[in-house]
This record gives C-alpha cells, structure tokens and sequence, in this order.
C-alpha cells in the first residue's frame, strides 16, 4: 500500500560495499515507507543477498560509502543482534543449520530479545509456548519442528517456513525476505506467502528478493527494482515484473552500458 | 611451586623424585589389625609402592605421556588430603529423587548407615580378595602409572555387587571442596549375568588437590552398565582416574565421561569384551581453557568376533589450554565381524589452544567395519551471525553454539546428572570473551 506520507523505514543512500577488495554493491539508493512491499528482481550474482545481509549486519561486507538509515537513526552502527531487536529481520536465501541447538529455546530467546527491545515482558518457557503454538498456523508448520535442532536436517522449503516463523514471531519493522520462495512447492508457496501477506501490516514494510513472478502473483508488490551489476537500474510498478518474465534481462546491458556512459560524463564533469 | 606451575615440562628428576616420596609417606600403610582381612589389598600396595618408587613419575618421553605435562601434579601437596567432618548432602545440589547417593572419600565407609536398594549389595571380602585385579589383568594395564599409583596408596575399596536390574540409579559423590592433597579412590562393581544398573560418578575440587580414581567393573553375559563420569575441577585440581570394564558376550556399557576445568585430568577408559558379541558405547567431552590440560587415553579391545564400539570424544579447548585424545581400538584375528566407529570432534576457540587427536587402530581381523575420523573447528562464523541476526548478543551466541557442541555427549550422561547442571558445570569456565 503506497502512501506518500507514511514514515520512512529504511532509506539506502549511494550504498557501496567490498567482500575484501572486490566492489560489489556501487551505489544501491532505496527508500521504503510503512505500508509498503518492494520487490527486488536481478541475475544471479548481481548483488541482491549482499545488500540483504549487509542490512542485518554480516561482517564479510565492508561498506566502502554511502548511507543506511533506519527510522531516521544510522542502521551501520549497529551490531546485528541490535538490528534484530530493533526490528530489522532477514529471511535468509539459505538458512544455517546449527546442530545441538533446539528450535524452540531459539526461537524463544531471539523473540525474547525482540520484546525486550520493545518494552514488553519477556515470556516463560509455557507463555512462549502458546504464542509458538498460535504462530505456526501463519505459516502451517508441524510443531515437532519445534523439538529438533535449528534448521537441522530440514528440507529446503521445511527451512523457508522456518524462517517465516521466525518472523512471524520477532514482529520486524522491516523484513528483508531473500528467495523465501525458493525451495518450496506449489502448495507451500501459498502457504508462506498467505502468512507473509498476514504479517504485512501499514506500520511494516517489506522487502522481497525474488527470481520469480509466480511469488509476485500471491503477494503484490507496491514496487519492483531490478538489480544489476551492485545497483538498482530500474524502478517501477508490478507490472516491470511481468514484462522481465516476457524479456528477460537481455535489455539490462544496454541499460548498464548507458548508465557506465552516464557515470563517466558525471566523472568527467567533475574532473574538469 | 610457582615455578613448577609454570614448567611445561615435568621437572627433571629430583623434584618429582622428592613429591612421589613424600606421597607415599604420607600414605605409609598402617598395620592391620590382627585378623582383620583388607581384601588383598596391602599386598598388591607394597608390590605397587615398590614399583613407584622405582619407576618414579612417568616421564613425559613416553609415547603415552608425550602430550600431557605432569607439572600441575607435583604442586598438589604430597599429604593425605583432609576429610571434612561433616557428610551430608549439600543443599547445592540435593540427589534427584528416586537415586541413591553416596559420599566417596576415601576413608570413611560409603556404605555405613545406607540402606541399599534391592538387587545392589556389598560384595563379601573373600570374593573380592580373588577378583580385585582381575579386570586389570585381563585389559593388561596392571602396569598403567594410574593404576599404580593408585594401588599404592588407597587403603580401601568400595565393592559392589549387582543382581538383577537396580532400580533406583547410583550416584557416587567425591568432593574434595578447598582441600589439599591427595585422595585415593578404589571401587569394584560386580555386574552379574543379567544385572543392570544407572551409575553416576561426580568428581569436584576446589582446592590444591588430587583425586586419583581406580575402577574395576566386571559385566557379566546380558549385564548391562550405563555409566557416566562428571567432573568438574580447578586450575590447581587434578583428576587422574583408570575405569577398567570387561564385558562378558551380550552386556552392553554405555561409558559418557565429561570434565572440565582441572588443572590436569586424564582419563584411562580400558574396555575389554572379552569373548567379542558385546556393545561398547563411549562418549567423552573435555573442556580446557587457560593453561590446564585435558587427556583421554581409550584402549578398547575385541578378543571375540561380533563385537561392536561407537565412540565420539569431543574436546572445547580455549586460550592455552591442551587436549589429548588417544584412542586406542585393537581387532586381533579372532574378533571378525567386529564392527567400530570412532570420531573425535575438536573444537578450537583460540589460536593458542591446542589438541593432539591420535586414533591408533589396530586391525588384523580382515573381516571387519573400523571407521575413524577427527575433525577440528572453530565456532562457525554463519552460524555465529545467524543467531545474532535474530538478536542474540554475540557471547549469547557463541554460549549456545558451545552448549550445542556439547549436548550431543552430555544428554547421554545418567539422568541423575542433570542435578549436576552439567553444561554449567563445564562450560561456565570456558565461555569465549
Ligand atoms: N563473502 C563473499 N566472498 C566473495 N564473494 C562474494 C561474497 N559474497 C558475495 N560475493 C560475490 O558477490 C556477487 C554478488 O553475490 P550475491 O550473493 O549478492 O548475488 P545474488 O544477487 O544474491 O545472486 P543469486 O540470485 O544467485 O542469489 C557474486 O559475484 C558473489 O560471488
Ligand atoms: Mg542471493
């Protein structure tokens, strides 16, 4: 839902970052209200998951310039764990499993924390149990998930739902959601995206990385960008997605070659 | 003593010479009293004093000794280590409900004033005149340093015999609190056919001390033992303890050892099936952190066909700390069919920490399945982030990944161990900063 005068959530400005020496995101600029669901569309390799993880924090990626802001206050001076309970989630593209550690303890200290940070209580081991309980239906999910190790011999769709749980439970802000539709099966990609449509609220806002129209069918993104090359090159409405599925991205290098054009006028005009 | 404490090496010669006299002065026996019978004790004593003070401290050119630095040993004051007056359950850590807990020190009788449960008895003195050693002489380790060391100076055993299943779990308690010196410890466990039992031995220290720990268990055909070792000590703590089993056809023995924090703890498991067709279940955690060092020296031996062992040893070594696994597994000709896996996973939280993982298996049966494996990491850095992208502080993180490393071998510990906290118990000293 667009309102042009809905809070700004999360604003990227110029963003740049390097894994050690290589460039790989150049100049990422996104804005995005409450209300709103964005989807971020881009060849494999283009920089869609590095933007995500940066976001949450991964300390692989060194951001070289440009800005984050998270409600108005700078998201890159933040640990992760303060992210999260700020209210910054990502729905990882592929969920670690963490043998020895149960589920349910997980998931009850991370929503813990969460609450923490939003002034609330935190909840004993039989008050988080019923708010779980309640939170699998969002995403239709067998409770004996609970009592294995995290993510640990879960299939790929079985760990995507996990990771929707997970947010169902932390109530973030803002959810980055990296091919959560990858991995699961027709039935269960309506499932997820059910749940992620229940928990799209005005006051949130989420961010979908996605390759495929058929998760833009079950939830309608306000925007799609498409992502090349480490920046967004095109913005438009859900019809962009529509036309990439007939076109493919054949057309992105003809966009990339005029925007380097671009850039090395704008270098060349500052030089002189 | 400071500068032994520091010495990586034993110190050559004179100064262990000196600390093992005094050792065994300290525990010169005392006469016994006219026909009273010590269960063929104080023959063996004099024999193994002898042979101590011949053979002084293993030296540490000694393959089995190789790794392991005996420093921490001779700063522990050569006397016996003072009993405190009171028994008693410490309000701490009050037995689970249902188990049986006895107080181990060494001097006063364990079983004095204790009403057994059904099937668990004290085994008579004649029966265990003639079966005291035997275990160790089947597994051949009567000539072990800890076996040794321990026949000389323990005064007494605690014996006990099993029949039928017991039902109600055994728990043998050694605290030795902020003493000092050296408390011997000697028990014998007679399984007979059929019999089963839950057995937990804690080992605690505070203090300069020394507990030296010498089991013999006996499993008779259909036996079945689920035993565990919790042990939980001090920088300036040792723990040297030899756990000799020998398994008769169909017993089975479930062995979970897990210690932490002692200055110097070394595990010998010696496990022996004597005619094959039994099941060996081995599980070990040692964790180690600033100079302290963790060793585990298993043997296990196959002397009949269809035999079968699974162990996993895993070691959580931090700053300077040390950890030797040496495993044992020997398959003569006449053990075909014997099946085997052994793993050993390591788990490295600083650049200083250290870990000697040696399998050392010998297999002359050709019809057999022997796997082995070591692994050494670190915690994993994505699984580091995934949980702190969820929220959790960074030492929150790296405390659950540690206590996950960890449950695999703790959960298998007798359920009366949980009392004991055990992931607390070890862990709260080895927590990364
Ligand atoms: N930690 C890393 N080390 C080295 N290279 C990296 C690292 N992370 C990302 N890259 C590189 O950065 C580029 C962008 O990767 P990224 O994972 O962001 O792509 P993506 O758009 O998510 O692709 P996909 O659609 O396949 O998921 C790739 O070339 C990738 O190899
Ligand atoms: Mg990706």
């Amino acid at each position: 839902m667009i309102r042009p005068d809905a809070p700004v959530l999360l604003e990227i400005r110029n963003l740049h970052a390097t894994v050690g020496d290589q460039p790989i995101l150049k100049g990422v600029d996104l804005t995005l209200r409450a209300g709103e669901i964005h989807a971020v569309m881009g060849r494999n390799g283009s920089g869609k998951s590095t933007l995500s993880k940066l976001l949450a924090g991964h300390p692989a990626y060194t951001v070289t310039a440009g800005t984050v802001r998270y409600r108005g206050d700078d998201l890159l001076a933040l640990a992760p764990e303060e992210r999260a309970r700020a209210g910054v989630f990502l729905g990882f593209q592929y969920p670690v499993e963490i043998p020895g550690v149960s589920n349910l303890e997980f998931l009850r200290v991370a929503t813990n924390a969460r609450r923490l940070a939003q002034g609330g209580e935190e909840l004993d081991t039989f008050a988080f149990e019923d708010l779980v309980c309640e939170r699998l239906k969002v995403v239709q999910m067998d409770p004996a998930f609970l009592e294995r190790s995290v993510n640990e011999g879960f299939s790929g769709g079985e760990k995507k739902r996990n990771e929707i749980l997970q947010m169902a439970l932390l109530d973030p802000l803002v959810a980055i959601l990296d091919e959560t539709d990858s991995g699961l099966d027709i039935d269960a990609l309506r499932i997820v995206s059910a749940g992620v449509n229940q928990l799209a609220t005005p006051d949130n806002c989420i961010l979908l990385i996605t390759h495929y129209q058929r998760l833009l069918d079950e939830i309608t993104p306000d925007f799609v960008h498409v992502m090349a090359a480490g920046r967004i090159l095109r913005t438009a409405g859900k019809e962009l997605a529509l036309e990439l599925e007939r076109r493919g991205y054949d057309w992105v290098d003809e966009g990339l070659a005029s925007s380097d054009h671009a850039e090395a006028d704008a270098t060349a005009l500052e030089v002189a | 003593m400071v500068s032994l404490a520091m010495s990586p090496v034993t110190a050559p010669g004179s100064a262990s010479t000196a600390w093992l006299e005094s050792v065994l002065k300290a525990f010169e026996p005392s006469l016994p009293a006219p026909g009273a019978s010590l269960g063929g004790l104080p023959r063996r004593r004099s024999a193994a004093r002898d042979e101590l003070r011949r053979t002084g401290l293993p030296p540490t050119r000694q393959e089995a000794w190789r790794f392991t630095s005996l420093a921490p040993l001779i700063a522990v004051p050569p006397q016996v280590l003072p009993v405190p007056e009171l028994l008693g359950p410490k309000p701490d850590h009050p037995p689970a409900s249902g188990a049986l807990r006895l107080y181990w020190d060494g001097d006063r009788d364990p079983l004095a004033g204790m009403d057994l449960p059904e099937g668990l008895s004290r085994l008579e003195t004649g029966l265990q005149d003639s079966l005291l050693g035997t275990v160790l002489e089947v597994a051949g380790t009567t000539g072990s340093w800890l076996v040794r060391f321990n026949t000389a100076l323990a005064g007494q055993v605690l014996a006990l015999r099993v029949r039928g299943n017991v039902a109600v779990p055994l728990e043998l308690v050694s605290d030795c609190g902020q003493g000092s010196g050296v408390r011997p410890l000697r028990l014998l466990l007679v399984m007979e056919e059929d019999a089963s039992l839950d057995l937990l031995e804690v080992h605690r220290a505070a203090g300069t001390s020394l507990t030296s720990v010498l089991v013999e268990a006996q499993l008779a055909p259909r036996a079945r033992l689920r035993y565990g070792v919790l042990a939980q000590g001090t920088e300036s703590s040792c723990l040297l303890a030899h756990l000799a089993v020998s398994q008769a056809p169909a017993s089975e023995l479930d062995l979970t050892t897990a210690a932490g924090g002692w200055g110097l703890v070394r595990l010998e498991p010696a496990i022996i099936q004597v005619q094959g067709s039994a099941a060996t279940r081995l599980r070990g955690l040692q964790v180690s952190r600033d100079r302290q060092i963790a060793d585990l020296h298993s043997l296990v031996r196959f002397e009949g066909p269809n035999g079968q062992l699974d162990q996993l040893q895993k070691a959580v070594v931090d700053d300077a700390g040390r950890s030797v696994f040496h495993g044992a597994v020997q398959v003569p000709q006449a053990a075909q069919r014997t099946s085997a896996s052994q793993l050993s996973r390591n788990l490295l939280l600083s650049d200083r920490a250290r870990v000697d993982a040696i399998p050392q298996l010998e297999i002359v049966a050709d019809d057999v399945r022997c796997t082995h494996g070591a692994t050494v990491t670190r915690l994993q850095q994505e699984e580091l982030f995934y949980l702190r992208s969820r929220g959790l502080g960074a030492d929150q993180a790296a405390r659950l990944l540690l206590d996950g490393f960890c449950d695999e071998i703790l959960a298998s510990l007798p359920k009366s161990a949980s009392r004991w906290e055990p992931a607390n118990a070890l862990l709260r000293q080895a927590l990364p900063r």
